[in-house]
């Protein structure tokens, strides 16, 4: 008797370890997640809903540009007083870490900036918690406001396989580009004018250089800096068409990094290192310390984007901007950009009309007059780039968008190229730069990163 | 042990009147019930987690779409990535620091905090056991400040004032490739030492003072008397600081992240760094599954093997 006791409670606490183990392991990870379902068609304009309701909201903005969002928010609020909004701000770090836990858990944002390209954007397509816009965007009029190009960064086929094409998951009217900064004093000190090739360019640096002054203003210990650095010398070498399929990896593994141009670039950049080009010790500055110190008037130029014109000030004269120039003068101009963090709706948001709406609000001509003043770059076709004072470092920021993006140089962002990318080519980059891996030995690295991911998709 | 016998034996008349069957000491039902609340915590939080992180690793998974089940190709990842390889290799470096040197220190500054008679002797063991009891992040955003470059910090103010300067990097102590990995190693060092000290200072106010008296009579000298004495007095405390500050060290973490995010390039990327932001950068939460197991089992199979050691060692 005591026997068989004690042999059933064995049995049972073994079933119990048993069902434990089996709960935990029979499920594939990730199934529980829906497909996302597209609104009706039509779909309605502005806020449907009557009752009281909050929109969640996560972005990445600072500064300047984010208290004009307070702004608009507030406004917003106005415009549709039964609708209270939440908004959450992280820095770019912290939501390309949170974005995709937030997202796909309960309580998820509504309304949020997610970054284009594979690591981001592409997950969250491809495990449907993004909606697709094509219906509001028909509604709205979203498309008749912006370039293709524009739109294409933020198309994503519904599986998430496809990038660059099938519906919209994104939008925005905002733009980047990424080029170079210049303090005009120094320049004109030095007798110096602005380059128009890619060697007078470098002869500005051993210029700059002679006079003891800082000829490029640089902190890499963020990582991401590097990524622009590389990008624009890489966009003056390698074709545009090149970069634009490999980056969307639109001919899958018949492309690859490991090319003559991209070794070019990557020796170019060396090159400048061991020149002494770049700020003194740049591995270890911060991005932010390098801006202020820009700002404060050390170094000739600065290579960066569009986004520090606020902390320049955009009515200051003092420094000029220009895209970097085409190894051929004359050529025509290529640099990174392309559009802003698009606002994206989450599949699992009860209130998709109003967060609709809220896009619509933040990409209205009245948002884009107002952020243009924090260096935005409107893209609408609406909206006037004429606001900004002849002379000022924020009109030639948007007369030199103007110009790449009608002679369609704008490349995308590099880091957009596979979900492991931005942490391979920042790692990498920082190799580069510090000497500590040859041209040969980057390229390979960063072409073993994207054809694994190229492999994973066929 | 009189005493101990006595209860006993009551417990047996106690017990003995209901229950004559049991003997004291028996294992009870009831006392399932008193462990139930603890271990349904520990299975819901731990456990449960464990065997869930067992099959993620299975699967190629970017933590929200589904999954493919790739069987032990995570796990073969761990022999064939290079980048996996320089992470332990980086904490293997990272042990000179945080288990050697906090020994070396804390068994010297004991040795002398136990022979020589200050006035105040606990307000500086309290400061030296400090940097302990301060959270690692709190700590760390200090010590960016101490290695800063641009301003100079206290430790480049001060070499510069020695005429030193020449031996700072351009990058900055935390930016260069050479340097950087040691500067995390020295903080963790700074914060390590406090906790062998105190153990070691408890360890040798237990060694009889007797034993000290007889060595001095056999002539010992101070070396002499240390190795003969303090060292071997000081076993269990030497075992529980190298086994805390091994586990300590493959599972750094905090200092990394705030000190380096396991930069210049790769130069300070340790396990748990690498298992953090596969998990939720850069989506392969499958391979970070895999790697945090292994680590898991690198950790049980090196304390064992230290105690084995330490024990064997013991019996000679």
């Amino acid at each position: 008797m005591r026997q068989r006791v004690r042999f059933l409670r064995r049995v049972s606490v073994l079933a119990i370890i048993a069902t434990f183990t089996l709960t935990a392991m029979s499920c594939t990870p990730g199934t529980t997640t829906h497909e996302a379902s597209a609104p009706p068609a039509p779909a309605s304009t502005g806020v449907t809903e009557t009752g009281p309701l909050t929109l969640t909201i996560w972005d990445q903005e600072s500064g300047q540009v984010s208290r004009i969002w307070d702004e608009l928010n507030k406004e917003f609020e106005q415009k549709y007083p039964n609708v209270t909004i939440n908004r959450v701000n992280r820095d770019f770090g912290e939501l390309k870490t949170l974005l995709k836990l937030a997202i796909s858990g309960p309580n998820a944002p509504d309304v949020v900036e997610a970054n284009q390209g594979w690591p981001d954007m592409g997950q969250l397509v491809k495990a449907g918690l993004l909606l697709p816009l094509d219906n509001y965007a028909k509604a709205y009029g979203w498309y008749d406001r912006v370039s293709e190009n524009v739109l294409a960064v933020s198309s994503w086929t519904p599986d998430g396989k496809q990038f660059g094409t099938g519906s919209l998951f994104g939008y925005t009217t905002m733009g980047e580009i990424v080029g170079v900064y210049y303090n005009k004093a120094i320049l004109e000190k030095l007798g110096l004018t602005l380059p128009t090739s890619f060697g007078e360019f470098e002869q500005d640096l051993a210029v700059a250089k002679q006079a003891g002054e800082v000829p490029i203003q640089f902190g890499n210990a963020d990582g991401f800096p590097g990524i622009h650095e590389f990008a624009v010398i890489q966009d003056q070498m390698a074709p545009e068409s090149y970069l634009t399929d490999l980056i969307f990896g639109l001919q899958g593994n018949q492309l690859s990094f490991d090319t003559p141009e991209n070794i070019q670039a990557a020796t170019t950049l060396q090159d400048c290192v061991n020149k002494g080009y770049f700020t003194p010790g740049f591995g270890g500055g911060g991005y932010d310390d390098a801006v202020n110190n820009f700002a404060k008037g050390e170094g000739l130029f600065m290579i960066t984007g569009n986004w520090i014109v606020a902390n320049l000030g955009a009515d200051n004269p003092d420094f000029g901007f220009f895209v970097m120039p085409p190894m051929e003068a004359g050529g025509p101009p290529v640099s990174t950009g392309g559009a802003g963090f698009p606002l994206a709706i989450a599949a699992s948001s009860e209130h998709p009309d109003a967060a609709a709406a809220y896009i619509d609000w933040m990409t209205s001509d009245h948002a884009s007059e107002m952020l243009v003043k924090a260096g935005q770059i409107p893209l609408s076709t609406g909206s006037a780039t004429s606001s900004a004072t002849p002379g000022t470092v924020l009109s030639d920021v948007l007369n030199t968008a103007a110009a790449v993006t009608a002679s369609n140089g704008i490349v995308p962002y590099e880091d957009w190229a596979t979900p492991t990318f931005y942490n391979t080519l920042t790692a990498s980059i920082q190799e580069l730069m510090g000497m500590r891996i040859t041209p040969q030995e980057f390229v390979s690295k960063v072409e073993e990163d994207y054809s694994e991911f190229q492999s994973s998709r066929a | 042990m009189e005493e101990e016998l006595s209860v006993a034996s009551r417990a047996v008349a106690v017990g003995g009147r209901r229950k004559p069957e049991r003997l004291p000491g028996e294992a009870r039902r009831i006392g399932y019930l008193y462990v139930a609340p603890a271990f349904i915590l520990y299975a819901a939080f731990n456990l449960f987690p464990l065997v869930q992180g067992v099959n993620i690793s299975f699967y190629n998974w970017d933590g929200i779409s589904p999954g493919t089940w790739v069987g032990l190709a995570n796990y073969r990842e761990f022999f064939t990535d290079p980048a996996i390889r320089s992470t332990y290799l980086h904490v293997l470096e990272l042990m000179f620091f945080y288990t050697f040197m906090p020994i070396v220190i804390g068994l010297f500054l004991a040795v002398v905090l136990s022979r020589i008679r200050i006035r105040g002797l606990t307000f500086f063991r309290m400061l030296l056991f400090l940097p302990l009891v301060i959270t690692d992040v709190v700590t760390a955003v200090a010590w960016t400040w101490v290695y800063g470059t641009r301003p100079a910090g206290p430790l480049n103010t001060m070499l510069e004032a020695v005429g030193l300067g020449h031996f700072i990097p351009s990058a900055g102590w935390l930016g260069d490739f050479n340097t950087a990995l040691p500067a995390v190693g020295v903080f963790g060092m700074w914060g390590g030492f406090g906790f062998s000290l105190i153990l070691f200072l408890a360890g040798v106010m237990k060694i009889p003072a007797s034993l000290y008296e007889a060595a001095r009579v056999d002539g010992a000298n101070a070396l002499r008397e240390f190795l003969a004495v303090t060292l071997p007095g000081l076993r269990y405390e030497l075992q529980v600081v190298v086994v805390l500050s091994v586990i300590g060290t493959l599972g750094t973490f905090d200092e990394i992240y705030v000190l380096t995010a396991g930069g210049p390039g790769t130069a300070t990327s340790v396990p748990a760094y690498q298992i953090w932001n596969r998990m939720f950068n850069t989506g392969q939460v499958g391979s970070a599954a895999a790697l945090g197991l292994v680590l898991m089992l690198i950790v049980f199979a090196v304390t064992f093997a230290i105690n084995r050691a330490m024990e064997r060692g013991g019996e000679d």
